[in-house]
């Protein structure tokens, strides 16, 4: 029964319709933003293309570039990582918090970490984590997980943000000013920074000719966090790797265009070496990545920049909410990244979607997004996690449109029904006709006019 | 086995034939034109959000400064000798000492057209913070130097060796809530740049 | 030139007009046009399910249906779409490329073979084009506007010339109308509310009709103003260039 799950989810957000047109345009806004964005630059195919190629280049050659990278890093006096997978990754960060007796640490946006549930985890273990990232931070206030990749509290109203923000710091009551709300987060986040003794961000791209890194924000938060900071952890995952560092000239110019219409992000800040008497260190995680490497049809998935821009354009995922997906990543890479994870879990996912291919035509690295959905849900079907009935249902269908006469007969008794017994149909246990009509009953089929009309075919 | 060997057995049993690197040719096929480019910076980093002035001298920027700010009692930090008449140098070791700046100049190496973005990196400036701590922060940009593309600007620093550097476009800024633009989120309220 | 028409299941049944309308606007052009009286389905609702494994039935059924013409054509973007995509047979692989690679969407086939530039008909009415996903991204019939390049658009190229009509502008003019095959029943609270929402841009900027190359896009969206008791009506886009005075 798992196909039902993020259809029932989404019901669920859709009984508020006011709510689900308003996720819905504010979306919408940002594909328009990222469309006139887009547009403005002659060569954007050319820039898509290349990417994508470049992408697909680092792939194929990842065993060499992940120890380039490594090589490159060290000698700049970072200090590596590997971890094959989440518990690994989160292991790792709480030794290095545990010898230097670290119990607060600040951290900005980092899906990966999400992925891993580091923040859970560092809990349990006595130490606090703060995001700072004001959508990321607004979601912890609330003790949600983000709906979105670039706009984590895009499900959020600002009065319900307003409400938050009292009772956690203080703000006063009825205020939904975003002007001040965002001052209140600015006065509260910056005793943060100046007090925490570890910071943690992710990676956008890591260069392997020279050992650095490159992490975008428009707030400042990654920075503000990492140079008050003693340790600065990055997390990233092996796919971030890009081969030169004249290639993100490319990804620079897509990356933010695609994600917000901005022409870039305030800040693309460069790490390549330690401050002075600073330690940085690099985790390279995997968990799942080069499996999914090894899945022909879905490798491509490992191409993205994160840039949401196929959530912003999905007409579901508009109309669904992020939280509808019950994914680390949501909207349309969420639903090819997931099953890699847990096939079992998200095999709701790739049929979340009309396969209507607007997500991959925004897509800045081309990943064929629709055809993954279509080609997962293949995948799930045969791996056994498909609803039993619509199996059953599916193969009397097949069977009755492979033979002609037995076609014929449904059909016409289709038809029959509609025009004699229409309460067979008509009735709350068809979901199509919930809200919509079924078709008018034509006198006779296409096929039986032909036979009558054009008879030297007959 | 470690999770080193094993990640890069399994990425290397995983890869795909190897795929060619394209050329980039095509993109540095653009017309140079500085009185362009600068044209097409000042309006874009203006979009963004940031101020910009045409200056001929320091001085002219000392008195716009003093012109927008009351500076009176106020931190202002710089590196460039310039500015010794109203700002200090930062020399110390602990850079949390840095929270009450005001007002932070600092030089740049170019600037890019197509975003409005400056790049700058630690071969002008020794602490990585001056770029995110102030309230209120300015560039100096000399009018030649600015590219039209990213390209272009990756040309210039393909070689470069630095310990940081950072492409700074705008105010800090955010939109989490609800979309609404606010200037100001974690770092500057503000980015000045005065074109020299 | 040899031409076999393609008519999908669901407008076999349901929407016999528009597939009079695609033979008699083939038959105009000069057209030998044949009916292969066995065809079923192209097995697209059993792939997009998952259940691609189970269309062999209907492939085989396909090729032996349409082999040996020149074209087949069919009032249908999605049903051409995975003809041409997913079509295989094991007994006949050079039948099956073959058809593959000369099945048309009715819309394309005026365009681009027939290269048709005028139609003797008149539909003095305000018309919405309703641009089916597989249609639009999936067989290039207009340009995306997700894309960096220059505009066209094959169904407007034909409409144009169909004396009387006013193409009305939309809000978003290719998004998906939430019909999406067993979508359309299996996530229906947002396949109705993505169907309502692409209505209503039609209806906001004045539309008297919604037109389109996808019957199924066109069900789907009738059904809802059906039930709205709405004026606006459907026509498949075959029907308008057939004549069209309704």
């Amino acid at each position: 029964m798992k196909v039902a799950d993020h259809a029932q989810r989404a019901k669920e957000f859709n009984k508020d319709e006011k709510r689900v047109d308003w996720h819905d345009e504010t979306l919408w806004f940002i594909r328009q933003k990222r469309d006139r964005a887009s547009h403005n630059i002659p060569q954007w195919e050319e820039l898509r293309n290349t990417a994508s190629q470049i992408k697909n280049h680092t792939l194929s050659n990842l065993h060499h570039y992940l120890q380039e990278f490594e090589r490159n890093a060290q000698a700049n006096g970072v200090t590596i990582h590997w971890a094959a997978n989440a518990e690994e990754h989160n292991n790792i960060i709480l030794k290095l918090l545990q010898e230097r007796n670290i119990s607060q640490m600040v951290k900005s946006k980092s899906m990966l970490t999400e992925e891993c549930h580091l923040n859970d985890f560092l809990g349990d273990h006595g130490i606090e984590v703060i995001d700072s990232d004001l959508g990321e931070r607004i979601v912890q206030l609330a003790k949600e997980p983000p709906s979105h990749i670039v706009l984590p509290c895009i499900h959020k109203k600002k009065e319900e943000i307003g409400e938050l923000f009292h009772e956690h710091l203080g703000t006063p009551k009825g205020s939904a000013d975003p002007q001040l709300l965002t001052e209140a987060a600015r006065q509260s986040l910056r005793n943060v920074f100046l007090t925490r003794k570890a910071a943690l961000t992710g990676v956008n791209f890591a260069i392997a000719e020279t050992g650095e890194f490159v992490v975008c924000t428009n707030e400042g938060n990654a920075d503000m966090g990492v140079h008050l900071a003693d340790i600065h952890i990055a997390s990233m995952g092996i796919e971030k790797l890009i081969p030169q560092r004249r290639h993100l000239g490319l990804f620079l110019r897509l990356l933010t265009r695609s994600a917000t219409g901005q022409p870039i992000t305030t800040y693309s800040s460069h790490f390549a070496k330690p401050a002075k008497g600073k330690a940085m260190h690099i985790i390279l995680v995997d968990n799942g990545r080069s499996r999914q490497l090894g899945r022909p049809d879905f490798r491509a998935s490992l191409k993205c920049i994160r840039c949401s821009a196929c959530f912003n354009t999905c007409p579901v995922y508009r109309r669904s909410g992020g939280h509808s997906y019950n994914a680390v990543i949501a909207g349309p890479i969420g639903s090819i990244l997931s099953p890699n994870f847990d096939m079992k879990k998200h095999a709701d996912l790739p049929f979340a979607s009309t396969l209507c291919g607007s997500c991959s035509n925004v897509c800045p690295v081309k990943i064929d997004i629709h055809d993954q959905l279509y080609k997962w849900r293949q995948v799930i079907v045969q791996e056994g996690y498909a609803d039993p009935k619509k199996t059953v249902a599916m193969q009397v269908m097949a069977k009755t449109l492979a033979s002609p006469t037995m076609y014929r007969i449904a059909g016409k008794a289709a038809r029959t029904t509609l025009k004699y017994a229409p309460f067979v149909v008509n009735n709350k246990l068809n979901a199509w006709y919930l809200h919509r009509d079924m078709p008018e009953v034509p006198k006779s089929s296409f096929g039986e006019w032909y036979s009558k009309n054009r008879k030297n075919n007959d | 086995m470690t999770s080193k060997e094993q990640i890069l057995a399994a990425v290397k049993a995983s890869q795909p034939d190897l795929k060619e690197l394209p050329s980039l040719d095509f993109f540095y096929q653009d017309n140079l034109n500085q009185d362009e480019d600068l044209a097409q910076f000042i309006e874009t980093v203006e979009f963004i959000g940031a101020k910009t002035y045409r200056v001929n001298s320091y001085e002219e920027i000392i008195a716009q400064l003093q012109q927008d700010f009351d500076l009176k009692g106020k931190r202002v930090i710089s590196p460039l000798n310039e500015f010794s008449t109203i700002a200090e140098k930062y020399t110390g070791a602990d850079n949390h000492t840095l929270a009450d700046a005001e007002l932070i100049i600092l030089p740049t190496h170019f600037a890019v057209a197509e975003n409005g973005a400056c790049w700058i990196d630690d071969h002008l400036f020794d602490e990585r913070l001056m770029l995110f701590i102030p309230q209120h922060l300015a560039f100096v940009l000399k009018k030649e130097e600015v590219v039209p593309t990213m390209h272009r600007a990756y040309e210039r620093i393909a070689g470069k060796s630095y310990g940081y550097g950072a492409f700074v476009a705008g105010p800090s800024k955010t939109a989490d809530i609800e979309q609404s633009l606010v200037l100001g989120a974690h770092g500057p309220r503000s980015l000045r740049v005065f074109i020299i | 030139m040899k031409v076999a028409l393609f008519i999908p299941c669901y407008v076999d049944q349901f929407f016999p007009n528009a597939a009079i309308a695609t033979l008699q606007l083939l038959e105009k052009y000069g057209c030998d046009v044949t009916y292969p009286k066995n065809q079923t389905c192209c097995g697209q609702p059993m792939a997009n399910s998952g259940y691609a494994h189970l269309t062999g039935g209907c492939d085989r059924n396909f090729v032996d249906n349409f082999k040996g013409f020149d074209y087949i054509v069919a009032p249908s973007g999605s049903c051409v779409l995975h003809v041409k995509d997913h079509l295989h047979d094991e007994r006949f692989p050079e039948e099956a490329a073959k058809i593959r690679a000369t099945t048309y969407e009715l819309v394309t086939f005026l365009t681009d073979v027939l290269k048709v530039e005028s139609f003797d008909a008149s539909f003095p009415h305000k018309v919405g084009i309703h641009q089916s996903c597989h249609g639009l991204r999936g067989l290039k019939l207009a340009q995306m506007s997700e894309l960096t390049a220059a505009p066209f658009s094959k169904p407007v190229h034909l409409l144009n010339m169909v004396s009387g009509i006013e193409l009305i502008d939309l809000g978003r003019v290719d998004e998906c109308c939430g019909f999406g095959g067993t979508f359309c029943v299996a996530e229906e609270a947002v396949s109705v509310k993505m169907g309502k929402d692409r209505v209503a841009d039609h209806t906001l900027h004045g539309a008297e009709y919604i037109t389109g190359v996808d019957m199924s896009c066109l069900m789907h969206m009738e059904g809802l103003l059906h039930r709205d008791n709405s004026a606006v009506k459907v026509i498949h886009i075959a029907e308008i260039l057939n004549g069209g005075v309704r």
